[in-house]
């Protein structure tokens, strides 16, 4: 276990080091920030000024150095827009994203995996072909379209739902969060819907074609012929040796979903890290996009580890060695 | 005179599949007395297992138990609903699987797949259950019970997860055990082992068995009597010594003279000619007749029925052998 880990930071370390390279070489390539800083008809000096300010007259090698240098510190520099340090605004925005994905990740668990059980125990049953009928729509509907078409129908139609931002906040344990509070639930339910559908289709599609495997194994049959219900050799035999590769995927998912709630964001101006990381896109603002996509690699990174450490309770027969 | 554990009247199992309905077993009937070991035998497709999941209703889609009646212990479990079931499967009947590297489950361990038997079907506390495990396994000889219940299926040899499964269908006691084929998928060494396990265990407890096998020979040493089965019929009944000593029909005769006989120097293994036929496309009148060297005009026309021909013995053939004829 020890030596799983150790090679385990080890690969977070250099994929950090790769990454960092990747996301200082686009950066700099990707628009000049001093002229967003100045004023319109700045001066030559004044230009001058700005850059040397930001420090990009060096070569860029050096840049890399220094920027290496405080980012081991925890230090990404200053967002060139907001003046306030890069990290610090991502972990600002970071719980906003986050109800809102783990809110999204537990409807796509909790509909996701029995609706996938289910259709993949009775496939000739109509309610699993309507189940696998609709999992294409979610797979194949964009998220946007999702998003606008309910808060058309659930907002502007019906009324009872909010249309967009994050509503009140309240605190639990000490983190701030729309969980906290009735108005807060009632913002969070189109976004994390909007969000949760695509993932709910392929946690279904990915349950039932592990179940249809499963069901016809000799364990199966040998666990009915004991007595055990159907209901407990579907959920309690069948479904755990199918877990492994919806594990994988629901890692994946959270991961992408954490870094990539976007459009999602951007439709119902949910003040997250994805419209942070636009605007900042946007401003050319280097540090934040930085400090962002190496908090991506490092998350990611982290979310595997707990999935391959989730694979050993699921399945004995892996060994982490 | 024995009572009568089960009573299968009439039985048909069907598989209604794209290609036409296959008729895996087709109006039968035999019964099984209290304590007494019921081999059925038949080569490869003659539903032999079928018969054996068909009696603890575990037949999936698209197969069918047609009709036909199986009275346990007094009662008829063709009117039992599946919970019902629920609780005589384990319980008073009990199976045990042909391979057992895929019989266990491999993300439990054994102590938690034999425990749930027990949980289902015994009042008994966690010590009890505890308990009760380390004596299963002892008794079908695995050493070092205790350490053992924490293991996984991966860390057992095939003939020790055989114990187990043996072990599982032991746990509550049943009335009877439905074996399918329970030493084809192991090694020749430790099959007379666990078949030899199995008996004595069966014998001990009072249970009957039910082993379906392809092998006579196997058979012919550990069971009371003996059903032949042939294209999901049955050809012919009796005990042991009687059907292998006085077989009548011509298909058994072809099952005993292929078991090798080390005493006699031969060149080549007796077989029977042709194979099993088309399940779809079953042939006129008796099923064997394509295959049989005794076979005349009738038996493409007439399917034979089962007649007696002895003591308990019944034969399905227009042409029963005469005895010693070879």
């Amino acid at each position: 276990m020890l030596r799983y880990l150790s090679t385990r930071v080890s690969q977070l370390i250099l994929v950090l080091f790769a990454v960092s390279i990747l996301v200082f070489i686009f950066t700099s390539v990707m628009g000049n920030p001093v002229y967003l800083m100045v004023r319109e008809n700045a001066t030559e000096a004044e230009i001058q000024a700005a850059i040397e300010y930001l420090g990009l007259d060096k070569p860029l090698p050096v840049q890399y150095g220094i920027f290496i240098k405080n980012a081991l510190k925890g230090d990404f520099g200053k967002s060139y827009i907001y003046h306030q340090p890069a990290l610090g605004l991502i972990m600002e925005r970071f719980p906003a994203t986050l109800e809102l994905v783990f809110i999204a990740m537990l409807l796509s668990a909790l509909i996701g995996i029995p609706l996938g059980v289910l259709s993949g125990a009775y496939p000739n049953k109509i309610s699993s072909k309507a189940i696998m009928t609709l999992s294409i729509a979610g797979i194949s509907l964009p998220s946007f379209w999702i998003g606008m078409v309910m808060i058309f129908f659930f907002s502007l139609t019906l009324g009872i739902l909010p249309v967009s931002g994050r509503g009140d906040i309240g605190t639990i344990l000490g983190l701030q969060t729309s969980l906290a509070t009735t108005n807060g639930l009632r913002h969070l339910v189109l976004p994390s819907l909007t969000l949760a559908l695509a993932n709910i289709a392929t946690i279904i599609r990915l349950t039932r074609a592990g179940m249809q495997e499963n069901i016809r194994q000799d364990y199966v049959k040998f666990a009915r012929a004991k007595g055990v219900s159907s209901r407990k050799v579907l959920f309690g035999h069948a479904l755990k040796n199918t877990l492994i590769p919806v594990v994988t995927i629901f890692g994946l998912q959270l991961g992408s979903l954490i870094a990539f709630t976007t459009i999602t964001e951007t439709i119902f101006a949910w003040p997250g890290m994805g419209k942070l990381l636009i605007d900042a896109i946007n401003s050319a603002d280097r540090p934040i996009v930085a400090a962002y996509v190496l908090f991506v690699a490092v998350m990611f990174v982290f979310i595997n580890f707990i999935v391959d450490i989730l694979y050993t309770f699921i399945d004995p027969r892996i060994d982490l060695k | 005179m024995k009572k009568k554990l089960l009573q299968v009247n009439n039985l048909r199992t069907y598989f209604h599949t794209f290609k036409g309905t296959v008729k895996a077993v087709d109006n039968i009937s035999f019964d099984i007395d209290e304590g007494e070991i019921l081999g059925v035998v038949g080569e490869s497709g003659g539903g032999k297992s079928i018969t054996g999941f068909s009696i603890i209703k575990l037949i999936d889609e698209p197969g069918k138990i047609e009709t036909g009646e199986i009275i346990f212990d007094g009662q008829d479990l063709m009117k039992k609903s599946e919970s019902q079931m629920n609780e005589i499967r384990g319980k008073d009947i009990s199976m045990v699987f042909q391979d057992p590297m895929t019989s266990l489950n491999p993300v439990y361990t054994i102590g938690e797949q034999m425990e749930e038997v027990l949980i289902l079907h015994e009042k008994l506390t966690k010590d009890q259950r505890k308990k009760r495990c380390i004596e299963l396994l002892k008794a079908v000889g695995i050493s070092n019970p205790e350490s053992r219940l924490k293991s996984y299926p991966h860390q057992f040899s095939g003939g020790m997860r055989q114990r187990v499964v043996i072990a599982i269908a032991l746990a509550a006691n049943p009335k009877l055990i439905i074996a399918d084929e329970p030493t084809t998928a192991l090694d020749v060494t430790i099959q007379a082992q666990i078949l030899r396990l199995m008996t004595n265990l069966v014998k001990e407890q009072g249970c009957s068995l039910m082993l379906i096998t392809h092998d006579l020979a196997v058979v012919s040493e550990i069971a009371d009597r003996i059903n032949v089965m042939y294209c999901g019929k049955i050809v012919e009944t009796g005990s042991s010594k009687s059907i292998v000593e006085k077989f009548k029909h011509p298909y058994t005769k072809g099952l005993i003279s292929s078991i090798p006989d080390l005493d006699k120097d031969k060149d080549r293994l007796e077989t029977i000619p042709g194979i099993v036929p088309n399940m779809f496309n079953l042939p006129k009148g008796c099923n064997f007749s394509p295959r049989c060297k005794y076979c005349k005009d009738i038996c493409k026309e007439k399917e034979p029925e089962l007649v007696k021909v002895d003591e308990k013995h019944y034969v399905a053939c227009h042409f029963p052998l005469r005895e010693g004829e070879k």
